[in-house]
């Protein structure tokens, strides 16, 4: 992975004196809350419910075992003993006191990390595979790309007050397992017919209150003008994004105003005066960031291993995970492992700092040092010989980190919700308690299979509702908490908006109501259908009729869960 | 009017007005006039003592500012809110594509902890907000001693610089 020299170094351990004296500086009330605001939040830095948040960046989700440590080092010292993993592919502290994140920053530094442009109306962390690197499916590791605009990112003189926030994703895959098209920039590495590499660029997609899938500006854009073509797309942002309202103010609404064709035409404009300036990417300077992301010395005998295959048959719960939690990798004899951060009786991405120094060993031991955070709010160890998954497994199990519901109904992505933020209408956390607790049948939810759950306490939409299978949104009527649902959205290579499948349904029967929409699916499918696929077939009718015509659920049953 | 250039707090003999009345004629000496009123009324503007500069903002266009370059020996550049960065933008493209040479001030809600921004694109004059400190403010020039990007302020790109290391 990538490792920071003499300049990167400087910029953080820089960044957290800078910061050490704006605190001074506020705490002495020297800057007042309004303008200490947007320079705590360039630092992650939120005041929340209870106590501050911060948001520490995992730049494309890549982390060291060192800083894995770090992190759970941070959790026990600093806060309540664990940390929280976002959609962002960062981790998120809830428990911070204002007057020691200066420290948390040095710590942070120490490990080459920070928690730079984790918010505020700036470029925000880069996002991107977690199976970069390792995909079956991939043209081009993202990853140095990713790097390359981290760093051409990081406090950008001119883009660091733009109308709102900006997060762009990068993939070079052919399956799209980073949400690219509801991004301000995402970025596909694909092939043109002379079998060179370039990106295909979309811009202007996004959740929140005003949901678009991005469009594609420009098909083929070659490599070295990446940096270049970021800029123009910023500096008409810059320019012509709106400042008048904060709901209208992300590109998205720009892009879909002017019209992707004349948004593009803008962006084209702009380029031709800058394509062939110092922003000019040289491809020793490619060549010499792709050098940090070099391939592991795989072990090429790791395919000769027959444990595993008596392990599967004999082991029907490790069969299970095998299923569930572990997916094919480029190199015979090796897999990659996904962590489950959903286990039932758990906020979904919380990880205690016990299990962060846990996952690090286990990473030493068996993946080359190396963890990834995902999208969707579990970890991943990306090199992992076939022969050691059994051992892997048993020792996850002890920590409660192999449950084997990876892609399936329990694996939900969601936010923190009224329980923790500010923003929130309704609580997330408890939904998704009452929707363990409800489906907590194994067999049964491998049965319904492939299904993503996503939920935000809110309309700002940070746990993607809108391109859930299943979106649930919470609203707030009468100080009462409802929840919104919505079928058939998607955020992969066939992403779409969900449909709204009726009105809201009380607190206490959200998972009722999932249930009777599981049923549905059952009774509809055909064959190896998945619910998406189902949905898309038979569209709203069924589902509306049979979640809306029945009388909504009182019985004691699912009361009893929803008061736990 | 006080600001800080060249890493010093100086007085200068700049006045801005930031409107100005239709009827009346301009004041003496060196004045910042909204970039709007010159626009029409430039060519009936009476002779007088005194330099005449212009005030911009995020609603003007930088391609009409750059059409009259030569009429200005300094431009100011209107934060309106310190959030409001289209004055960034302006600045660069000032600089860098117009190769205006004359004198970039910030002005209106200008605070410390942008100076280093503004600087690196192409700002070289700050009129920081009133109830502010100047000398606390100087400081921040020296918040960071290296950066990732180009800027206007010559600062090659990193790569750029690794590659010569």
């Amino acid at each position: 992975m990538y490792q920071y020299d003499e300049y990167d170094q400087t910029i953080v351990n820089e960044r957290v004196a800078q910061f050490r004296d704006q605190v001074r500086r506020y705490l002495s009330g020297e800057l007042s809350e309004d303008e200490f605001r947007p320079l705590r939040l360039m630092n992650g830095l939120y005041i929340q419910r209870h106590a501050p948040m911060l948001r520490v960046a995992i730049p494309y989700g890549l982390l060291s075992s060192d800083q894995l440590r770090m992190l759970g080092h941070i959790a026990r010292e600093y806060d309540k003993g664990y940390g929280h993993f976002s959609t962002r592919q960062n981790i998120q502290y809830n428990w911070p006191e204002v007057d020691r994140v200066p420290d948390i920053l040095a710590d942070l530094a120490s490990v080459e990390m920070h928690a730079i442009q984790t918010s505020g109306n700036c470029i925000r962390n880069i996002s991107s595979d977690q199976f970069a690197g390792v995909a079956e499916d991939e043209i081009e590791d993202p990853r140095p790309y990713c790097e390359i605009l981290r760093q051409w990112s990081t406090f950008h003189p001119e883009f660091s007050y733009l109308p709102r926030k900006f997060k762009i994703a990068v993939t070079g895959a052919t399956h799209d397992r980073a949400a690219i098209p509801i991004h301000d920039i995402g970025l596909y590495i694909v092939e043109n017919d002379k079998g060179e590499t370039g990106f295909r660029v979309i811009v202007g997609g996004g959740l929140g209150r005003s949901p678009y899938i991005g469009p594609v500006i420009r098909e083929f854009l070659e490599k070295q003008h990446l940096l270049s073509y970021m800029e123009a797309i910023l500096r008409v942002y810059n320019r012509y994004g709106r400042r008048d309202n904060i709901h209208k103010a992300r590109i998205k609404i720009l892009v879909n105003a002017l019209g992707p064709e004349k948004f593009a035409g803008m962006v084209e404009n702009e380029w031709e005066q800058i394509r062939d300036s110092v922003l000019l990417l040289d491809q020793k300077e490619i060549d010499r960031v792709k050098a940090f992301f070099t391939a592991p010395d795989y072990d090429l005998t790791a395919e000769n291993d027959t444990a595993f295959e008596k392990h599967l048959s004999a082991d029907k719960d490790f069969s299970d995970w095998v299923k569930r939690n572990v997916k094919s990798h480029k190199v015979p004899g090796h897999r990659v492992v996904y962590i489950s951060l959903k286990a039932p009786d758990v906020p979904p991405g919380d990880c205690t700092a016990e299990q962060m120094e846990f996952i690090a060993d286990l990473s030493d031991r068996y993946s080359y040092g190396e963890v990834r955070t995902t999208h969707d709010q579990n970890l991943v160890l990306s090199d992992v010989k076939q022969g050691d998954l059994y051992e892997l497994w048993q020792a996850l199990k002890e920590q409660n980190l192999a449950t084997p519901n990876i892609g399936l109904l329990t694996d939900m992505i969601c936010c923190p919700g009224l329980d923790f933020c500010s923003l929130a209408n309704a609580g997330s956390i408890p939904i998704a308690k009452q929707i363990n607790e409800k489906f907590d049948n194994l067999d049964y939810l491998h049965d319904i299979g492939e299904i993503q759950i996503k939920m935000s306490g809110c309309m700002n939409a940070c746990g993607h509702h809108h391109v859930g299978h299943i979106g649930i949104l919470g609203v707030n009527k009468k100080g009462e908490e409802f929840y919104q649902l919505t079928l058939g959205g998607s955020s992969s290579n066939d992403a779409a908006l969900g449909d709204r499948l009726g009105p809201a349904v009380a607190k206490q029967e959200v998972a009722e109501v999932i249930g009777r929409i599981l049923q549905v699916y059952v009774e509809q499918r055909e064959g190896e259908e998945r619910f998406l696929e189902t949905y898309r077939r038979v569209g709203m009718e069924p589902f509306k009729e049979r979640v809306y015509a029945t009388e909504a659920a009182n019985d004691d049953e699912v009361r009893a869960v929803a008061s736990h | 009017m006080r600001v800080i250039k060249d890493n010093q707090i100086i007085e200068d003999g700049w006045q801005r007005l930031e409107t100005v009345e239709e009827d009346q004629p301009l004041p003496e000496g060196d004045i910042i006039i909204p970039f709007r009123y010159w626009i029409e009324h430039h060519n009936e503007l009476p002779e007088r003592e005194g330099q005449l500069a212009v005030c911009i903002d995020g609603e003007d266009e930088t391609e009409e500012v750059a059409r009259y370059l030569d009429h200005f020996p300094l431009i100011a550049l209107d934060f309106p809110a310190f959030k409001d960065g289209r004055c960034y933008t302006h600045a660069h493209l000032l600089r860098e594509r117009y190769h205006y040479e004359g004198e970039l001030r910030a002005v209106g809600d200008v605070l410390r902890d942008q100076l280093f921004f503004m600087k690196r694109c192409g700002i070289d004059s700050f009129a920081l907000r009133s109830d502010k400190e100047m000398e606390d403010a100087l400081a921040a020039f020296n918040d960071f001693s290296v950066t990732y990007q180009t800027a206007a302020d010559g600062a090659p790109p990193i790569y750029d610089v690794r590659s010569k290391a």
